[in-house]
C-alpha cells in the first residue's frame, strides 16, 4: 500500500492518539487514518479488488437464484451425492485448515511457548473466520438455513454426529470470538473487556482442544455412516475420526505458515518489526509441528489399510489414485518439511505448506465427492456451484484482510494495553 | 419422544449427559442392547418371480401420496430403458417408488425390482439425523416430520440403499420425499400401502413382519430350485420391514449385496464412544500439561520475589 508515506508517520494507526495529540475516531480507524478519496485510490489501485468485484459481479445474483428459486437451480440437485462442493470444500476443506487457532493458543497459552506469541492471533484468527465462513458455506447448503438454531432449541437428536459437529462448532466459535476480542478492545480501547477476557484464556484454551478434538474427528465419523459407499481406501470404520482430527493438526499449521507468508510479503506496512522479525524462526517451528503429525497421519493412515485387509485395493485404479494422494499430498511436504526444517530453507517450508494444505483439501474432496459413490459414477459439479463456492470463499478473503488491515493482529498496539 | 429405538434412547442418555444437560430430559434408562424391531412391525415380501413389471404399484403410489403427474404415463414401458450417468432409474422428488426391469443373463425373460423405503428396523436416516425428524413406528414405518427438519441431507448420505430424496426444487418450502409406508392413510389403520394393494400379481405380501419372513422361507422350501436361498432384507443392515426373494442371486437384479449385516449406527458406534472420555479426560490431562510446562516459569517468578523480599 504505497500511499503510506514518510510525510504521514501516523499511518498505518498504531495508537489511540494522532501525531498532534488528538484521538482518532473509530470511523478513522476504519477508514485507516485516510481520506476517503485517498481510500478509494488505493482500493482500485490493487488488481485483487478488480479480480474481486468480477467474481462478485456474478456471484451474487447467483445467490440470489440460489435463494430464491432453490439449491437445484444452481446445483445438478443430486439425490446420490447429497453434499457437493458447499460442504465437501465449504465445511470439510476449511475447518481442518481453521485448526490454527487451537494449535497456537494450545502452544502459547497451554505450553507458555511464548516465543510463538507474534502468531498466536493471526492464528486464532485464521480460526474463527475459518469456522464462520464453513458456517456460511452451511448456510448456503442447507435446505432450510432459517432453521439453523433448531439442532439446538427446537428438535434435538443428540445421538446424531451432526448434533455433536454442529453444537461444538457454535460453542467453538463462541470461544475463537472471545479469543480474538482482546485485539478489538485494544482497538477500540476498551481495556476492561480486555482484562476479564485475560483471566478466563486458559479455560478458553482448554475448552478450544476439547471441541477441536471432538468435532475435528466428527466431521471424519460424519462418513461412518456411509460404510458401504465411500471406497474402503478412504473410510476406516474404526478410525476415520483420528485421521481427519490428525490431518487437521497439519492442515490448520499449514494454512497459518501460508497465511503468514502472504500478510508478510503484501501487507509488509501493517506488519511489526516482532512480527516479521521473528517469522522465519517460527515458520520453522510451524514446520516441525507439521512433519510430526505428517508422518503419524501417514503411518495410521497405513494402519488402516493394513486393519481393515484392505491391501488388495492398493493394486486396483482407486489404488493407485490413493497412492497418489497419499505421495503428494503427504510424503512430499513431509519431506519437503524435514529437508527446510534441517537445513533452514523457509522458502521450502513455505512451498510445503501449500501442498499441505491443498492436499488436505483434496483428501476432504476425495471423502466427500470423488471416491463417494465410488461404486456408481462421479458427480462434476454444476458451474453455478462452483462459482458460488469461489463467490463465498472470497468473501472469506476480504473479510481476513479487512480485520488485518485494521486489528492489532500482525502488530503490537502501541497505546494502552 | 416417548417410542424410538432403545438403543437410541441408551444413546441418547450417555451423551445428552455430558453434551447438553441442561436441554435433554432423559427419564427412561435403558441398558445397551441390540434392538430386534417391534414384534409387532408389518412388513411386506416382494417375490421378484411374480412381478410382471405393470407399475401398478408406481400408479397406486403416486395418486396416494399426491405426487406431481410424471412426464411419461404409467403404461409407457420405455421408462425400463432410461439410463442415467449409467444408473437405472431411482427415487425422486416426484417418484417414491420405481420399479427397473433387469436383463439376467441365461433367463429367457426379463426380472422386475420395485424399490422404496425398506423401512429399516434400526433405521440408518433415524440414527443420523441431527433435529429427530423421523420416528419408527410399531406398526414398522419410518415416517418423516418436515416441521424440524432443517434440510442437511444427512439421511441421504446415511441409507446404504439410496432412498430419500430432496425437494431442491423449491427454495421456501424444501423437504425429505420419501415413502412413509402409506403411515398416515394406511398403516396406521391396519390397512396395506397402495402399491400393495395395487399389484395384479400378488408379488407384494403384507403382514407381520415375523409371518413374512416364515412365508418366505416357507416358498424357498417348497419350491426348490425356484429361489436362491435368501430373503434380502432379513439381515441386511440389521433388517427391513420390506424384504425380498429372487429367483436369480441378488446382485444381478441390482441389490447391494455388500451392505453390512448389521444396522448401520454400528460403524458410527467407534467414535460416538469416544465422545464422553475426550469431554472428561482431555480437561485434566491438559490443565496437568499446562502445569508441568510452566513450572520453571514459576520457579523463576518465586525465586524473583523472594529475592526481593530479602532486599
Amino acid at each position: 500500500m504505497r500511499i503510506f508515506s514518510k510525510e504521514r508517520p501516523e499511518i498505518p494507526i498504531v495508537h489511540h492518539l494522532k501525531a498532534d495529540g488528538t484521538e482518532w475516531t473509530i470511523k478513522e480507524k476504519l477508514w485507516l487514518g485516510l481520506s476517503i478519496g485517498e481510500y478509494k485510490k488505493q482500493f482500485f489501485r490493487n488488481p485483487v479488488n478488480w479480480l474481486m468485484m468480477g467474481i462478485f459481479a456474478l456471484g451474487v445474483p447467483l445467490l440470489l437464484q440460489r435463494y430464491i428459486y432453490g439449491l437445484g437451480a444452481v446445483t445438478h440437485a443430486s439425490n446420490d451425492y447429497p453434499w457437493g462442493l458447499f460442504l465437501g470444500f465449504g465445511l470439510f476443506g476449511m475447518v481442518p485448515l481453521s485448526a490454527s487457532g487451537f494449535m497456537l493458543g494450545t502452544t502459547v497459552e497451554l505450553f507458555g511457548r511464548k516465543d510463538f506469541h507474534p502468531i498466536e492471533r493471526l492464528a486464532l484468527l485464521n480460526g474463527l473466520l475459518g469456522y464462520f465462513f464453513a458456517v456460511l458455506f452451511l448456510e448456503v447448503d442447507l435446505g432450510m438455513p432459517w432453521r439453523l438454531p433448531y439442532p439446538m432449541f427446537v428438535s434435538l437428536g443428540p445421538a446424531a454426529v451432526l448434533f455433536l459437529v454442529a453444537w461444538h462448532v457454535a460453542t467453538y466459535l463462541s470461544v475463537q470470538v472471545a479469543e480474538v476480542l482482546p485485539a478489538f478492545f485494544e482497538w477500540i480501547g476498551w481495556l476492561k473487556g480486555k482484562r476479564v477476557i485475560r483471566k478466563m484464556v486458559l479455560g478458553l484454551t482448554i475448552a478450544g482442544i476439547i471441541l477441536s478434538t471432538l468435532h475435528q474427528g466428527a466431521l471424519g465419523a460424519l462418513f461412518t455412516y456411509a460404510p458401504a459407499k465411500v471406497h474402503p481406501l478412504w473410510l476406516s470404520v474404526n478410525f476415520q475420526w483420528i485421521h481427519f482430527f490428525c490431518s487437521s493438526i497439519f492442515a490448520g499449521l499449514s494454512m497459518i505458515i501460508i497465511s503468514s507468508t502472504l500478510i508478510r510479503y503484501f501487507m509488509a506496512w501493517r506488519c511489526d518489526d516482532e512480527f516479521k522479525d521473528s517469522l522465519d524462526y517460527i515458520t520453522i517451528g510451524l514446520a516441525k509441528g507439521c512433519s510430526y503429525s505428517m508422518i503419524t497421519y501417514l503411518i495410521i493412515k497405513i494402519v488402516a489399510v493394513a486393519h481393515d485387509q484392505e491391501w488388495s485395493y492398493l493394486l486396483t485404479g482407486w489404488g493407485s489414485y490413493y497412492m497418489l494422494e497419499l505421495g503428494v499430498a503427504v510424503v512430499i511436504p513431509m519431506f519437503m518439511f524435514a529437508i527446510g526444517i534441517r537445513h533452514r530453507y523457509v522458502g521450502l517450508i513455505r512451498f510445503a505448506a501449500l501442498i499441505a494444505a491443498l492436499g488436505i483439501i483434496w483428501n476432504r474432496l476425495n471423502t466427500a465427492l470423488i471416491c463417494y459413490n465410488w461404486q456408481l459414477y462421479q458427480e462434476i459439479p454444476h458451474w453455478k456451484e462452483v462459482w458460488i463456492t469461489i463467490t463465498i470463499y472470497s468473501l472469506y478473503f476480504l473479510t481476513y484482510r479487512f480485520i488485518v488491515y485494521r486489528l492489532p493482529i500482525v502488530y503490537g498496539w502501541k497505546g494502552e494495553k | 419422544m416417548k417410542k424410538t429405538v432403545s438403543r437410541r434412547n441408551f444413546l441418547k442418555g450417555g451423551l445428552a449427559g455430558t453434551a447438553a444437560v441442561a436441554v435433554i430430559q432423559n427419564k427412561e434408562a435403558h441398558a445397551a442392547q441390540s434392538f430386534e424391531g417391534y414384534p409387532e412391525g408389518m412388513g411386506v415380501l416382494v417375490d421378484l418371480t411374480r412381478c410382471i413389471g405393470c407399475r401398478s404399484c408406481e400408479a397406486a403410489c403416486n395418486k396416494e401420496q399426491e405426487l406431481p403427474e410424471p412426464a411419461k404415463p404409467f403404461d409407457d414401458y420405455s421408462v425400463f430403458d432410461e439410463i442415467k450417468h449409467g444408473q437405472k432409474r431411482r427415487t425422486d422428488e416426484t417418484a417414491y417408488t420405481v420399479v427397473n426391469r433387469y436383463d439376467v443373463p441365461n433367463l429367457d425373460h426379463p426380472l422386475f425390482r420395485k424399490i422404496q423405503c425398506n423401512h429399516c428396523q434400526e433405521p440408518a436416516c433415524l440414527t443420523s439425523c441431527f433435529v429427530n425428524a423421523y420416528t419408527k413406528t410399531p406398526e414398522g414405518a419410518v415416517i418423516y416430520n418436515s416441521k424440524v427438519c432443517v434440510g442437511c441431507r444427512t439421511c441421504m448420505i446415511a441409507c446404504p440403499f439410496y432412498i430419500p430424496t430432496f425437494k431442491y426444487s423449491s427454495a421456501f418450502d424444501p423437504r425429505i420425499m420419501k415413502c412413509v409406508f402409506c403411515y398416515d392413510t394406511r398403516l396406521k389403520d391396519g390397512k396395506p400401502p397402495a402399491c400393495v394393494e395395487a399389484c395384479p400379481q400378488e408379488a407384494l405380501t403384507f403382514g407381520r413382519r415375523n409371518d413374512l419372513i416364515n412365508m418366505g422361507r416357507q416358498r424357498i422350501r417348497e419350491t426348490p430350485g425356484k429361489y436362491v436361498e435368501h430373503i434380502y432384507g432379513e439381515k441386511e443392515v440389521g433388517g427391513t420391514a420390506w424384504m425380498y426373494i429372487s429367483s436369480v442371486p441378488f446382485d444381478q437384479v441390482g441389490f447391494d449385496t455388500h451392505v453390512p449385516k448389521e444396522p448401520i449406527l454400528n460403524s458410527v458406534k467407534d467414535f460416538l464412544a469416544i465422545v464422553p472420555m475426550v469431554l472428561t479426560i482431555w480437561p485434566g490431562l491438559f490443565v496437568g500439561f499446562h502445569l508441568l510446562a510452566t513450572r520453571k516459569e514459576k520457579i523463576k517468578e518465586q525465586e524473583k520475589e523472594d529475592k526481593e523480599g530479602q532486599v
